[in-house]
C-alpha cells in the first residue's frame, strides 16, 4: 500500500539524514534520536541546530541528523557547545552523551556547564555501560551488576556507588531544566519527548542550562533480549534512578507549549 | 616450560601482575581494554588494588600517588588516553620516582580509528610531557617482547627513577601467540630512602614534590635526570639484528613494522639482496652505537614504520649523513604488507637515491603519485 | 615452512575460535604461530575475521595480503577473498551460505556444506569445525589429531561434553573435502 495523506501515520523525520543507523537490534539510541530529530523539526530549529557528539555507541550521531555537527572529544561536549554557543548564541546548541561520557570522564565539563548555566541542551543517555568499549562498568552501573570490568558484579565497597547525575546537576543555580525521563515504553517515550520539547525551549528562551537524562537499554552489553532489557528499565533502573523533574526555575515553570 | 597462547593485551596484564604489580589504575579505550578488564579481575583476586579511575588523567594522577608511596604501579592507555596523562607523566618525572606506563597506539591524530599505529613515537621518546625530562621507552614486537619488556620496565623504572613506557600497537595488542610466561615474582615493598608511606614513628617527615621554585635549583634537578640518562645510554640500549653480518642496505623498524620488515628483508634476501635488519627495542636510548658502526659498510638505509616518519629523525640524526636515507611509511592505522617494504628495498637498491629531496619528501612524493 | 590462513564470515560463526584451534594445535605441534582477528565495521554481527600464521621460524609479518589457504564461512567473505588468495591456493567455501560457484580457475575451491553437515551432527555452531577439518586437506602440517589434542587441551571445562561432536565435525568436514575433485 502507498502512502498517502491519508493513511500516512508515520514517517522519518525531517530532522533526519537517510543514512541508516549502526545502533545494536532493541537499542534505545534510535528513539531517542528520533525524539530530537521531531522535537527540532517542530520548533523550526533545524537550520539553526549544531550538535555535539560523544565518544560512545553515538560517536557517529552525526550522519543521522540533518544539521551542523561536531564530534568532541571523550566527556569534552559540554566545554566544546560551550565555545558555540558563546561565539553564535543565536544558535541552538546540544550536546548528545552516554553515561561514560558524561558522568565519568565529562564529569568536570558537564557540572561547570551547568553551573555557568551555559544555555545548550544535554541529551544524556544513561544505559549503565560504556557500550561501545565492549560492557566496561560506569558510574551508573548498578550495584552488583555485572560487567567487564566488575566481573563479580559491582562492589560497592571497593568500585563505589552510582552517581544521580540529574540530583546531582539540579543543585547548581546556573541549570535551568533537569529532568530524567526513560524509554522503554510508549507511555514514557511520549513524556520523554515533552521533556525533550521543553528542554529545547529552556535554551530557545534563554533560560539556562538543560538536561534531559533518558534511561536507556543496552541489550548487546547487558547480555538480555531487547524485551528483557526494557524490562530490565523498568524494574531495576528506575528503582535506583527515580523518573522526575529535578529542577525546573521558575521561568521555564511558566513555559506552555 | 612448556607455551601458552595468549593475547598481547592479556599476556601484558598478567607479566606485570607477576613483575609484583601491587596497584593498576586504567580507563577503558579500545585497543587495550583487555589490560583494565583483565586485572579488574586478577587483582583483587591477589588482594591488590585497581580502580577504574573517571578518566585517564585521573588514572595517571592515582599512578603518581601511588609511586609516591614506593610501590610498583602501572597503567596502561592508548593514543588519546596517553596525550590525557602527558601532565602527569612530567610531574612523576619532576618527582623522580619509578612509573610504567603501556601505551598501545592507534591510528590519529584526534580521534583517529582503533587501529594499528605508530604515531606516537614522538610523543613517548621526544616529551609529551612539558619540560626538560629524559624517558625510557620500550618497543616490543611480540607477545613475548611484550611479556619480557613489561617486566622489565619495572625493574628500569625502580633502578633510575624515572618513568619507562612501554610502546605497542593494536597488532601486538590484538594478536595471539605462545609464550613462557615468568614465574610469579612476590610482591615486594622494598625500603626506599624517599618513599612517602608515613613515618610511622620510625624516620624523618619526608616530602615528594616537583616544585623547585629557585630556577637554580630547578636547574639542579634537571642535571641529576641528565646524569642519570647518561648511564641509561651508556647502559641500557637494546635491539635485535637479522642478517647484518654482510649487509650492504640496512632496514630500520620497530615493533610490527619491523616485523613486517623481517618478511620483506627474508624475501630480498632470497633474491640476492645483501639486506638486513635492525629493530631497535629501545627507542629511547636509541641504537646511536650500533648505527654509527653501520654507516662504515652500508650503502643506504631504509627506515620504515607506521607514521609519517618520527623515528626518521633519530635515524637521521644518528647517521649524520654518512649514508643515504630512505622512508617509507603508512599512517592512521594502515598497516604496511611485506611486499610494500621489499618494494622499497629494491627501489633503493637500483634507484640513484635522491639526495635534493630530504627522505620523508621524496616518499611523500610517491604517497601522493600513487593515491 | 611458512603458511598463512585467513578465516572469514559472520560474527558468530565462530571464525575466531575455529582459527584459535587452529592456533593452539601448532603451538601444540612445536610451531611458531601468530593468531591475529579483525572486526568489520560493525563489531556485532558484521564480518569478522582473523589471519593465522604457521612457520617453524620466528614469524615476520603477522597479516598477509595474498594468503595460500583461506575459509570464507559466507558470501561476502567468498566474494572478498576469493579475489585476495594466492594462484594455487585452496580455499573452503561454506556451500550453505553462498549460491554461486567459483570465479577463478587458479586456485582450488572446496565447496562443503557446513551449516547442513553440522545440524546433522546435532549443533549448527559446529560448522565451523567442519570448515576447519575441511581446510586440513590442504595443510598437511597439522593432523586431524594435532587439531583434536588441542580442542582437549584447550577447550574449556564447562565445554569438554562437546569434544566428541566437534572431532565428529573435523572429521565429517576432511572427509567432505576429500571428496571434491582436485
Amino acid at each position: 500500500m502507498v502512502a498517502t495523506a491519508n493513511n500516512l501515520v508515520y514517517e522519518r523525520p525531517e530532522g533526519f539524514t537517510d543514512t541508516p543507523t549502526h545502533y545494536c537490534p532493541g537499542c534505545t539510541h534510535g528513539v531517542a534520536h528520533r525524539l530530537v530529530a521531531e522535537v527540532l523539526e517542530e520548533m523550526g530549529l533545524l537550520d539553526k541546530t549544531i550538535g555535539v557528539a560523544p565518544v560512545g555507541c553515538a560517536v557517529f550521531a552525526y550522519n543521522y541528523f540533518d544539521t551542523d555537527f561536531v564530534e568532541a572529544p571523550h566527556g569534552r561536549a559540554p566545554a566544546m557547545a560551550t565555545g558555540i554557543k558563546r561565539v553564535f548564541p543565536d544558535r541552538i546548541v546540544f550536546t548528545y552523551q552516554g553515561d561514560g561520557d558524561l558522568a565519568s570522564i565529562g564529569m568536570g565539563e558537564i557540572v561547570h556547564a551547568a553551573a555557568r548555566g551555559e544555555n545548550i541542551t544535554v541529551i544524556f543517555i544513561n544505559n549503565a555501560n560504556y557500550g561501545m568499549t565492549g560492557g566496561q562498568m560506569a558510574p551508573t552501573t548498578l550495584p552488583g551488576m555485572k560487567t567487564t570490568s566488575s566481573p563479580n558484579g559491582r562492589d560497592v565497597e571497593t568500585q563505589g556507588y552510582p552517581i544521580r547525575t540529574s540530583e546531582l546537576l539540579a543543585t547548581l543555580d546556573g541549570a535551568g531544566y533537569v529532568v530524567r525521563r526513560s524509554l522503554h515504553d510508549p507511555k514514557n517515550i511520549r513524556l520523554a519527548k515533552k521533556a525533550i520539547r521543553l528542554a529545547f525551549e529552556t535554551q530557545v528562551r534563554g533560560l539556562g542550562f538543560s538536561m534531559v537524562e533518558l534511561l536507556s537499554t543496552c541489550p548487546t552489553n547487558w547480555n538480555m533480549t531487547a524485551t528483557e532489557s526494557l524490562k530490565f528499565v523498568e524494574d531495576k533502573m528506575v528503582a535506583y534512578f527515580p523518573l522526575g523533574d529535578y529542577k525546573v526555575s521558575s521561568g521555564v515553570a511558566q513555559i506552555k507549549v | 616450560m612448556s607455551r601458552e597462547l595468549w593475547e598481547g593485551n592479556q599476556a601484558i596484564a598478567e607479566a606485570a601482575v607477576r613483575a609484583g604489580l601491587e596497584a593498576y589504575f586504567g580507563y577503558p579505550i579500545t585497543p587495550q581494554t583487555e589490560v583494565l578488564e583483565y586485572l579488574s579481575r586478577r587483582m583483587p583476586e591477589l588482594g591488590r588494588a585497581f580502580v577504574q579511575a573517571e578518566s585517564e588523567l585521573g588514572a595517571i594522577n592515582m599512578v603518581y600517588g601511588a609511586a609516591c608511596a614506593g610501590v610498583r604501579v602501572m597503567s596502561s592507555s592508548s593514543s588519546p588516553g596517553v596525550s590525557l596523562m602527558m601532565e602527569g607523566l612530567s610531574y612523576i618525572a619532576g618527582t623522580e620516582i619509578p612509573a610504567v606506563l603501556v601505551n598501545v597506539m592507534r591510528g590519529g591524530p584526534g580521534l583517529g580509528n582503533i587501529a594499528p599505529a605508530q604515531g606516537d613515537y614522538n610523543q613517548a621518546v621526544h616529551g609529551g610531557g612539558h619540560g626538560d625530562y629524559p624517558r625510557m621507552v620500550l618497543a616490543p614486537a611480540s607477545v613475548q617482547e611484550a611479556v619480557d619488556f613489561t617486566m622489565l620496565s619495572f625493574d628500569l623504572a625502580e633502578k633510575y627513577r624515572m618513568i619507562t613506557m612501554v610502546i605497542a600497537d593494536g597488532c601486538i595488542g590484538q594478536m595471539m601467540e605462545p609464550i613462557h610466561l615468568p614465574e610469579m615474582k612476590p610482591v615486594q615493598r622494598k625500603d626506599w630512602d624517599w618513599a612517602t608511606n608515613g613515618k610511622m614513628g620510625k624516620r624523618e617527615r619526608r616530602i615528594l614534590t616537583s616544585i623547585y621554585l629557585d630556577p637554580y635549583q630547578e636547574e639542579k634537578t634537571n642535571l641529576r635526570l641528565l646524569e642519570r640518562w647518561k648511564q641509561i645510554q651508556a647502559n641500557e640500549v637494546r635491539y635485535k639484528e637479522y642478517f647484518l653480518d654482510d649487509a650492504e642496505f640496512v632496514v630500520i623498524g620497530f615493533g610490527t613494522a619491523g616485523r613486517v620488515s623481517l618478511s620483506a628483508v627474508r624475501a630480498a634476501r632470497q633474491q640476492g639482496i645483501k639486506v638486513g635488519l635492525l629493530r631497535p627495542v629501545t627507542v629511547s636510548p636509541f641504537p646511536l652505537g650500533v648505527i654509527d658502526e653501520l654507516v662504515k659498510r652500508v650503502s643506504g638505509i631504509l627506515v620504515v614504520e607506521m607514521n609519517s616518519g618520527q623515528m626518521l629523525e633519530d635515524v637521521r640524526l644518528a647517521v649524520k649523513g654518512r649514508a643515504p636515507v630512505e622512508f617509507y611509511g603508512r599512517m592512521g592505522g594502515v598497516v604496511p604488507f611485506p611486499d610494500e617494504v621489499l618494494n622499497e628495498i629494491q627501489r633503493m637498491i637500483s634507484d640513484k637515491i635522491p639526495s635534493e629531496l630530504s627522505p620523508r619528501d621524496a616518499w611523500y612524493e610517491r604517497m601522493v603519485a600513487t593515491k | 615452512m611458512q603458511k598463512e590462513i585467513i578465516i572469514a564470515g559472520f560474527g558468530g560463526q565462530g571464525v575466531l575460535f575455529g582459527g584459535q584451534v587452529l592456533t593452539y594445535a601448532a603451538m601444540d605441534a612445536g610451531k611458531e604461530v601468530t593468531w591475529i582477528p579483525s572486526y568489520g565495521p560493525e563489531m556485532r554481527g558484521g564480518t569478522a575475521n582473523c589471519t593465522i600464521v604457521i612457520a617453524d621460524d620466528e614469524i615476520g609479518s603477522p597479516l598477509v595480503k595474498n594468503p595460500p589457504l583461506g575459509i570464507a564461512l559466507n558470501l561476502p567473505s567468498f566474494d572478498k577473498y576469493e579475489n585476495e588468495l594466492q594462484s594455487g591456493g585452496t580455499l573452503v567455501v561454506n556451500k550453505s551460505m553462498v549460491d554461486r560457484g567459483p570465479k577463478r580457475d587458479d586456485i582450488h575451491v572446496i565447496f562443503v556444506p557446513c551449516n547442513e553437515i553440522a545440524e546433522e551432527i546435532g549443533d549448527r555452531k559446529l560448522l565451523n569445525m567442519v570448515a576447519v577439518g575441511a581446510l586440513l586437506t590442504a595443510l598437511p602440517e597439522l593432523s586431524i589429531k594435532d587439531v583434536e589434542k588441542a580442542l582437549e587441551a584447550h577447550l574449556p571445562e564447562r565445554h569438554k561434553n562437546l569434544l566428541p561432536k566437534n572431532f565428529e565435525a573435523l572429521k565429517r568436514g576432511y572427509e567432505a573435502a576429500q571428496k571434491v575433485p582436485a
